[in-house]
């Protein structure tokens, strides 16, 4: 029989038994929404914690640092590349070309420094480090008050929730309740504070006296001989920064240059010219106008991509860090939580199918004259097989579409109900529920497959039966 | 019919031309509808043999018998098994859909098939808005839309009033002798067999009795028999 006749003939056999097929197709869509509610739980929660460890910036950020930073040494590269003394430095040309490596979206310099900054002509002494205006995105500052530098040289600072309880003598005491990102804010937004900080000023070179030899490098050894004589002085400096957001971001968290209690905009802190700890390793280089870096964070456009990012930068000469390692233990995660998922909502559509081959089953004994008058006039065994093979396809198709649709209700009210208690508990609201085209196509196919499993049985059993005894039938 | 030769039940050995109405006689469990089923291919011989057109249907496959009931073989029952949620125009071309003809061509037949037998107004009524008469016309259609070799009878007229019988009986008569049709019927009507069959065979016990010339083709001229 023709696949259409067939299709035809299914369907008209199953509005025959409305309402018990109607009955067994709910059973099946049941089955295949709690399958389809489970997977896009699972997916939407990858899918957020994937969002979210983006935007951290943890897991699309590569750290470079010199070979020359100390810190790095006893690492491989370190044994086997060039030796600290002649990597290259981590300067703004490297920044460049870092910056033009493929598939990386900003290189910027971790700027950060400890210094003082003057509230209410009382001195407070703590680290400062420099944003990007990318950082604007990262989910750092999601629940800070106030708002995020105007632009990337306003001479604006973004406190952390700590160091804006020392400013306002309120630091809690043991096991007291902190107070609220707001009520500090409150008092201190749109204020002005006083950094003194330490500038770096170059100043014309000098013949080499010998009391500088010691600090400047010998010329036949470095390739900085442009620049052997050269010197700079440490200049005193005071910037009056208007308190523009405060955060209640944890300082300790693992987030690069987050490390700090108070944040100036990139550009602002790149012009200040601040005297940096690496300016005395470097003493050559401090004296130049360019600038030297201790580290530089690289942002790549994709996690995905880190890996041959970090390839790339280790090529120039430079060591990298990045924390590619966890996103794939998270992938595995993932990976394992759909299993799971996966098996408790395939039980739900497993019930179903017992429910397909009672239906079907039923339909053989209800309708074992007709499957005699089919065989007389010719219908062969395979024909009967195929009908009722189509039947159970017919159900299970028609089951996975409503039941796709109803497992995509189910999430939306779910998410709907998440997001008001969210609100409520004023926290922003989030997208954890996702139900991919992927997911669709193969629920209903998964839906259909159980069916047509479902349908072995009873089309084999209505293919087998003795027309003449089935013609006797009534 | 032609080189067909059966032998069926127990003992029963008989041979029926082609272009022959056959009427099988007999009281109720004498065998004749089980004669009937085994040339139908709806039922297999235990021993022996059912020869059609040169083919034993005992050495058939289940595959093979289903495609000689759909081509070479057409049904009628006493309880016309018209399918119930079908319409007259689908029963008529439901063979068709088995012998994957196009929808077109189907619904062509069937409406040819229909208007054969008269009832091309009824095409689109199921078979329970339909008299008894009617409907075993319907199932004559049924039967005749593949243009088969053999047309089988079981007791075609065992549930209809004695005109619609004689009606049905002279349509069988009428493919009978204008297409050449072959025809076994099975029934315990003599009358009925003597006055439409060529040929009587009665059965009892699941035994050939007897096998007689009936006064149709003694009284009248025989239409469609080969000698």
């Amino acid at each position: 029989m023709k696949v259409p006749d067939l299709t035809e003939l299914a369907l008209r056999n199953l509005r025959e038994s409305l309402l018990r097929n109607s009955l067994t197709t709910v059973g099946i869509s049941v089955g295949v929404a709690s399958l389809v509610a489970m997977l896009s739980l699972g997916i939407g929660l990858q899918q957020m914690a994937s969002r979210r460890l983006v935007k951290s910036g943890l897991f699309d950020t590569i750290v470079v640092t010199s070979r020359r930073e100390l810190r790095g040494m006893g690492r491989e590269e370190e044994r086997t590349g060039p030796t600290p003394g002649e990597s290259r430095v981590l300067d703004e040309p490297a920044r460049l070309a870092i910056e033009h490596l493929p598939n990386v979206s900003e290189a910027y310099p971790d700027i950060r420094f400890v210094t003082e900054l003057r509230f209410d002509e009382k001195p407070h002494l703590t680290m400062i480090s420099a944003l990007p205006a990318s950082a604007k995105s990262n989910d750092a500052f999601e629940g800070m008050q106030g708002s995020f530098f105007s632009s990337d040289t306003a001479p604006e600072v973004i406190l952390q929730k700590s160091f804006a309880e020392e400013l306002l003598g309120k630091t809690p005491k043991l096991g007291a309740p902190e107070p609220s990102v707001a009520e500090l804010a409150a008092p201190l937004l749109g204020k002005e504070m006083t950094m003194r900080y330490a500038q770096r000023a170059t100043t014309p070179a000098q013949p080499s006296p010998a009391q500088l030899a010691p600090i400047s490098p010998s010329p036949a050894s470095s390739p900085d001989i442009d620049l052997s004589g050269a010197s700079y002085s440490v200049i005193s400096r005071e910037l009056n920064l208007k308190i523009v957001g405060v955060s209640d971001l944890d300082p300790e968290s693992m987030r690069g240059p987050m490390r700090a209690k108070v944040f100036l905009p990139l550009k602002l802190a790149e012009s200040l010219h601040v005297m940096q700890p690496t300016d005395l390793r470097e003493v050559s280089r401090a004296a130049s106008d360019q600038p030297v870096y201790s580290s530089i964070s690289v942002r790549v456009k994709n996690p995905s991509q880190v890996q041959p990012v970090e390839d790339a930068i280790k090529k120039m000469g430079f060591t990298t860090f990045s924390i590619l390692d966890a996103s794939r233990g998270l992938r595995q995660f993932f990976a394992v939580l759909y299993a799971f998922l996966g098996i408790f909502g395939s039980l739900a559509l497993m019930v179903a199918s017992i429910g397909i081959v009672n239906t079907l089953v039923m339909a053989i004994l209800e309708r074992r004259r007709e499957i005699g008058i089919m065989k007389a006039i010719g219908a062969s065994d395979g024909d009967i097989k195929k009908l009722f093979f189509a039947e159970a396809g017919a159900m299970g198709i028609l089951g996975g579409i409503v039941g796709v649709i109803f497992g995509w209700a189910i999430g939306q009210l779910i998410n709907f109900g998440t997001n008001v208690y969210l609100r409520r508990q004023s926290l922003p609201p989030e997208h954890f529920w996702a139900v991919p085209w992927w997911l669709v196509g193969g629920a209903i196919l998964f839906s259909a497959g159980v069916s047509l499993i479902s349908g072995l049985y009873p089309a084999g059993r209505a293919a087998r039966l003795d027309p003449v005894q089935a013609l006797r039938y009534e | 019919m032609g080189d067909a030769l059966i032998r069926a039940v127990d003992g029963v050995s008989l041979q029926v031309r082609s272009g022959e109405f056959v009427a099988l006689l007999g009281t109720s469990g004498s065998g004749k509808s089980s004669v009937l089923n085994l040339i139908a291919g709806l039922d297999r011989p235990t021993s022996g043999s059912v020869i059609v057109q040169g083919r034993d249907l005992a050495k058939l496959s289940r595959e093979e018998l289903a495609k000689y009931r759909l081509h070479v073989v057409g049904m009628v029952f006493q309880s016309f098994n018209l399918i119930a949620s079908m319409t007259l125009a689908e029963n008529v071309e439901l063979p068709l859909r088995f012998a994957e003809v196009d929808k077109r061509q189907r619904a062509d037949m069937a409406r040819e098939a229909l208007q054969s037998v008269g009832l091309q107004s009824r095409m689109h009524h199921r078979p329970g808005q339909l008299s008894g008469g009617e409907q075993q016309r319907a199932a004559l259609a049924r039967a005749l839309i593949n243009r088969p070799k053999l047309l089988l009878a079981d007791e075609p007229t065992g549930n209809l009033d004695s005109r619609t019988g004689t009606e049905i009986m002279e349509m069988v008569r009428g493919f009978n002798r204008d297409l050449g049709m072959t025809v076994v019927m099975v029934t315990h009507e003599r009358a009925l067999a003597e006055r439409y069959a060529q040929r009587m065979i009665f059965l009892a016990d699941g035994k050939l009795v007897d096998d007689q010339p009936s006064a149709s083709l003694l009284g009248s001229r025989p239409h469609g028999v080969q000698a």
